[in-house]
């Protein structure tokens, strides 16, 4: 039974090793799934957010695996409208990748608000000057277009690919694939940006308020271009995390090098820009608002300057620079080093955007809030992993992700 | 007094201030905030009405102190976009422009606490529990005040169900315009040294805007050196003004690092 759903051509490992797996995954999901069932029943008064951080964990990983999903447009953009063909190879597994990070993301949304049957409210009542507005309608939007794209690949799984309406469906869908690349590329460029727009629009919080370039604040820019930057790392990471379990050659150089070297200029550029906003903003927006740059990264037990060095170099300018050199990228150890520091490098300015600028002290009088999450918010933040996990199990051994695979272990 | 629009606001005198909570309890009582089993946590609490305690950081005998009452600042940002007004997804929180008061709409709020984020005073509290009602207060709860549910963010609204209440009066009698003092919030009501004086501060009779200035009481910086407002620098435009002649008072409550005065910051 299980052997007919395999794509033809190809090893799995034994079917009860694979079940073993799956429920050592699905235990970690199903804790997490308790959690949320308590958030959702008990309340928000299961997480230690409280009235200072009322963004806190969740929020932060909310950002980062939409950042850390948004290969999935770039790689689409660069496939289907820029041309890259050799990027087909791995086209699939960044939807695949980008289809876990955003429903993990709406799900963490939808755990995250105070009253979850009111959600839809925010598309009822939309306030058109909210940045979460434009958060909740071109995530909701590139979610749909996201499962569109996912699609085909399901209709290719073996078996359901021998029903003839299956099979013309995901032919014509891939046919029209560049329409919704086109689309989703667009959406994202929205809904990075909002998300971005989100911290950046705040005149009251000085450690995330920016000048606005046109109608936004040039924190829009900078998540859009991060994301798009960084997420093609994360595509790369998984891959080889996925390679490294399967012990196969899943996508080829030519492919995985290609998005590495775009990837490494996108990240060198962005760090130039944020270096830029960094500077402007700490000569200039914050001194406006009464504040000195030492405010923000002293007096505290946490947030010191080494956060600073810590997004900006060794998140941003070393994996850049490792990239962007052909030895770099070739080098299979210094590529993995450098898709990894890239992930950690746009997961701490997700993490600065969200936590830190809800610790520094705005009121004179105030002090340092430092924050620790419960097992709550942990475990809920840890599900969308072992979903991603267990989604990435289920792709690789039943639909055929990795056009090359066969090719590339014969 | 006739045909002007309405912009209410509040001077708090620091000075006057003994910091007795009078007006935590009355805000509290007038506007059904509720309890939680355990009120020790007071990063979880809901204190519309917030008196924060103040110190010049001098060694005895050289310590003075300061109380601080913070109520929601009803900021005015650009075109009436406060802070929390403009970042709102659901329109649960709006600008008033008849009154220059900021609603809070608990039935359309869905919890997602972007407007506590947004606010930089601390003034917006979300209902982390459902309220608890001690044994038969329920009956006494106001009935012009709705009570909040666990999962909503709450705020001062300068008891705008008075200014209601005020105006049906009005209406009643057939004026259009209401008397200085027929309209107060709870706190100005029950201060005792009458540190809080309430009013309207685009009409020129009231004694709020006689105090702060008329033309201050439109958005510009006091030129009275007593009279000051919470993080000017911002851009929040708040309606809360404070009055103090101690000066370390007013640098602590202002943001003015960047231009050295502030000594008594961290």
């Amino acid at each position: 039974m299980d052997s007919a759903l395999i794509p033809e051509g190809v090893k799995r490992c034994p079917l009860p090793l694979f079940i073993l797996g799956v429920l050592a995954v699905g235990a970690v999901l199903l804790w997490g799934v308790y959690a949320m069932l308590l958030c959702w029943i008990k309340g928000l008064n299961q997480t230690n957010m409280n009235d200072y951080y009322g963004f806190a964990l969740w929020i932060w990983a909310d950002l980062a695996v939409i950042a850390l999903g948004g290969g999935a447009f770039f790689t689409g953009l660069l496939r289907y409208l820029v041309g890259k063909d050799e990027l087909k190879n791995i086209i699939n597994f960044a939807v695949v990748i980008g289809f876990i990070c955003y429903s993990s993301a709406l799900l963490i949304l939808a755990i995250d608000i105070g009253q979850p049957l009111r959600g839809w409210f925010i598309f009822w009542h939309a306030n058109v000057h909210s940045m979460l507005t434009e958060v909740a309608f071109c995530l909701s939007c590139y979610f749909a277009v996201l499962t569109i794209e996912f699609v085909p690949l399901v209709l290719e799984q073996r078996q359901l690919n021998k029903v003839t309406f299956f099979h013309h469906l995901g032919h014509n869908m891939h046919e029209i694939m560049a329409v919704f690349a086109a689309t989703g590329a667009f959406l994202s460029f929205f809904h990075q940006g909002s998300l971005g727009g989100v911290a950046g629009v705040l005149y009251g919080r000085p450690f995330a308020f920016r000048e606005s370039l046109l109608v936004w604040p040039s924190t829009f820019f900078l998540f859009t271009w991060s994301a798009a930057a960084c997420g093609p790392c994360f595509t790369i990471l998984v891959t080889k995390i996925t390679e490294a379990i399967t012990r196969k050659k899943l996508v080829g150089d030519p492919a995985i090098h290609t998005l590495a070297k775009i990837s490494g200029w996108m990240i060198l550029t962005y760090i130039m820009a944020k270096t830029i906003d960094t500077v402007y903003w700490a000569l200039v927006t914050a001194p406006e608002g009464g504040f000195t740059l030492g405010q923000f990264y002293s007096h505290n037990a946490f947030y010191g300057y080494w956060i600073l060095i810590a997004e900006v170099i060794v998140g941003g300018l070393i994996p850049a620079l490792i990239l962007i050199s052909e030895k770099g990228r070739n080098n299979p150890r210094m590529l993995v080093l450098a898709a990894v520091l890239a992930c950690v490098g746009i997961s701490i300015n997700r993490w600065v955007m969200v936590l830190q600028v809800m610790a520094v002290p705005v009121m004179p009088f105030d002090t340092w809030q430092l924050y620790i999450p419960s097992w709550q918010e942990v475990a809920t933040t840890i599900l969308p992993v072992a979903y991603g996990v267990l989604l990435i199990a289920f792709a690789h051994r039943y639909l055929p992700v990795f056009p090359q695979e066969k090719e590339l272990n014969p | 007094m006739s045909n002007h629009g309405k912009k209410y606001g509040m001077l708090i005198d620091l000075d006057k201030c003994t910091g007795c909570g009078s007006c935590m309890v009355a805000c509290m009582a007038e506007n059904n905030v509720p309890f939680k089993k355990d009120e020790s946590n007071k990063l979880v609490s809901i204190t519309w009405m917030r008196v924060y305690r103040l110190t010049n950081g001098k060694p005895f005998p050289d310590t003075e102190i300061c109380y601080l009452p913070r109520p929601c600042m009803q900021c005015e940002g650009e075109h009436g976009h406060s802070p929390c007004v403009s970042v709102c997804p659901a329109v649960a929180t709006d600008y008033d422009f008849s009154t220059g008061i900021v609603s809070q709409i608990p039935t359309r709020c869905f919890g997602c606490r972007y407007c506590m984020a947004a606010c930089p005073y601390h003034a917006r509290y979300f209902n982390w529990y459902d309220p608890i009602w001690p044994k038969g207060m329920k009956e006494s709860l106001s009935p012009h005040v709705s009570p909040r549910m666990r999962g909503v963010v709450e705020k001062c609204t300068f008891c705008f169900h008075r200014y209601q209440q005020a105006m049906e009066k009005a209406y009643y009698e057939s004026r259009e315009e209401l008397e200085e003092n027929e309209y107060q919030t709870a706190c100005t009501q029950a201060c005792p040294a009458g540190a809080i004086i309430f009013g309207d501060l685009n009409n020129p009779d009231h004694t709020v805007t006689r105090v702060v200035g008329p033309d201050d009481a439109h958005g510009g910086r006091p030129k009275n050196p007593a009279v000051f407002r919470l993080l000017e620098r911002l851009g929040t435009n708040p309606k809360v003004y404070y009055t103090s002649t101690r000066e370390w008072v007013r640098r602590q409550a202002d943001n003015d690092a960047a231009r050295g005065e502030n000594a008594g910051r961290h």
